[in-house]
């Protein structure tokens, strides 16, 4: 496999503790960067093209950018949801490399004037949260995390705060509110949260993944992470794969490394020696690719020519022995289920499609259904405050498109 | 009524509360503690956190409907919840579902009569690579067959 920056400590028995981590080289990189003038290291991530790794692949340094300079207390909240189905790549990384992502929480604070942080994790990763409370409870010891950090005059106090079971507080407008004590209902862009976010203060969030490669970009620099991956892409991408492999897993790989590759070279191929059916590339909301569309490279702008979109990067394998139908299922069920009911098209639409496929499971579909199953997406897509449509929205319409012969055979 | 909370949880929530600019977001942390304590938000809870954080029992309430890991209802010793969504349902969950709805005599969403297990079925866990997957409390349970959930269940007092 290509050199890790990741998760290439990942093997080592207790690297999630402070000692073993500063051991190989830890908290160097706030070293470094407390050093830095803030617009220093604003340049460099900006020039590394650091894209969201969360989903929407927004370039961070361009997000940190926007957030004012006004005389108000200004806040970071690391999105450790961790929803979108067939994700799981934060949780490894808070597992076995805490410090690191705490490192990049530091390295985005002092860069941004924050003096808080919050890390907003999903409530079903309650060992993982422990794990991360631990970390900085250590970090605060060792003179990283507190009022004067190793002397340089900045303050950060950091927490964890947990979550309880809703996919739509991964949204990040949806997180900001349910971190103040509310339902987890989106907010009407803009304000942006860079300047109207948490506590109406301004408010940078970004993605556990992304939060962690700041360490990297800090002391090796711009010019090596955009050589791990693409130019408007920089650096590794951890790839979960899961569904019908023979290897399921993770797998940081350069961005830019083929979904192919990725499946038959490090996932092992479809599991049992099946066929290839389809793949989503990019956790549930991506548009899925049918077997004859793999050799293609992950990428966020690769995956947007191809109609679909690179996401969270977790990658589902569907073969030949799995039903489409049974697909549309997981995918209605799972929207209905976590729509938070606020926007109309989305609260009814969901529920709509999925009693239509149920149906049609039951047997009593007809043609009609199929038709329907697109109006009532097409009604979605666009049309709801937050991005959930449309995540919705997307991959009923591409199974439906591009797999209506079999569905229709299926009635 | 519940006795409401002990001296040593009120310190720990005082302290949860001081993190945040306004106290109403506490109220996922206090919920946290609450259903760790007591098992479930009954009303009284409710009524007890809006207290401590001087908001209307209502919004405390708003809050617990909202969000699918908190427990309106006291649930059994072990709270199975198993993944239903897709990675999982590929390699077959559906099949361990009904298998654990038989070998425990319920449906989704009941508990034991013996108030040993609650059933209830989830989405996406966050941990496909091991699936089919479960949680039971919150341990994380993967590459499920009936073999192994047997195993499972049958070493739990």
């Amino acid at each position: 496999m290509a050199e890790q920056v990741l998760t290439q400590h990942f093997g080592l028995v207790n690297f999630y503790k402070i000692d073993e981590y500063v051991k190989k080289g830890g908290y160097e990189a706030v070293r470094k960067a407390l050093q830095m003038k803030p617009e220093e290291i604003l340049e460099e991530v900006k020039k590394a093209n650091l894209r969201g790794r969360g989903g929407a692949g927004f370039p961070a340094g361009v997000k940190w950018g926007f957030v004012p300079k006004v005389d108000k207390p200004k806040y970071l909240c690391v999105n450790a949801d961790e929803g979108e189905p067939g994700t799981f790549k934060d949780r490894y990384i808070m597992n076995h490399n805490p410090h690191m992502l705490l490192e990049g929480i530091i390295i985005t604070s002092f860069c941004v004037d924050i003096h808080t942080a919050f890390i907003y994790i999903r409530g079903e990763y309650e060992a993982i949260a422990l794990r991360l409370e631990e970390a900085i409870s250590d970090a605060y010891d060792k003179g990283f995390l507190g009022k004067n950090i190793l002397n340089s005059g900045f303050a950060l106090d950091v927490f964890v705060h947990r979550g309880a079971g809703a996919y739509i507080c991964g949204e990040e407008t949806a997180l900001l509110e349910s971190l103040e004590g509310k339902r987890g209902n989106p907010r009407l862009k803009p304000p942006f949260p860079a300047s109207v976010g948490l506590f109406q203060c301004p408010t940078v969030i970004n993605n556990v993944e992304t939060l962690s490669n700041v360490p990297q970009i800090m002391l090796k620099g711009a010019d090596w992470f955009v050589g791990k991956g693409l130019p408007k892409d920089g650096g590794t991408r951890i790839f979960g794969v899961s569904g019908m492999v023979e290897k399921p897993g993770i797998y940081e790989l350069p961005i830019g490394t083929t979904l192919k590759e990725i499946i038959n070279k490090y996932a092992g191929g479809v599991k049992k020696g099946k066929k290839l059916k389809a793949v989503i590339p990019g956790g549930m909301s991506a548009p899925v690719l049918k077997a004859d569309e793999i050799d293609i490279p992950m990428d966020f702008d690769s995956l947007v020519n191809a109609k679909s979109m690179l996401g969270s990067a977790a990658i589902i394998v569907i073969d030949t022995g799995t039903s489409m139908l049974d697909v549309l299922k997981a995918v209605t069920k799972f929207y209905s289920h976590e729509s938070c009911g606020q926007c109309t098209p989305c609260r009814i639409g969901t529920s709509w499609i999925n009693k239509i496929v149920k149906r049609m499971i039951e047997g009593k579909g007809s043609k009609k259904d199929l038709d329907e199953i697109v109006r009532l997406s097409s009604n979605i897509l666009g049309n709801t405050l937050c991005p959930m449509g449309d995540a919705a929205a997307m991959p009923i319409l591409s199974i439906t498109k591009k797999f209506r012969k079999e569905l229709e055979s299926n009635l | 009524m519940n006795p409401g909370f002990s001296e040593r949880t009120r310190k720990k929530i005082d302290k949860i509360v001081a993190r945040y600019p306004q106290k109403e977001a506490a109220i996922l942390p206090l919920l946290h503690i609450t259903q760790q304590e007591f098992g479930f938000i009954s009303p009284d809870s409710e009524k007890q956190i809006a207290e401590i954080l001087g908001i209307k029992p209502i919004r405390v309430r708003e809050v617990v409907t909202f969000y699918t890991m908190l427990n309106r209802e006291p649930v059994g010793k072990y709270y199975i919840q198993v993944c239903s969504n897709l990675s999982c349902a590929l390699l077959g969950s559906e099949k361990l579902i009904d298998y654990l709805k038989g070998k425990l005599g319920i449906e989704p969403g009941q508990t034991t009569k013996d108030k040993k297990f609650t059933l209830s079925l989830v989405e996406c866990l966050g941990a496909c690579e091991q699936a089919p997957c479960m949680m039971v409390n919150f341990d994380y349970y993967g590459n499920l067959d009936k073999k192994k959930i047997d195993k499972i269940l049958d070493g739990l007092e």
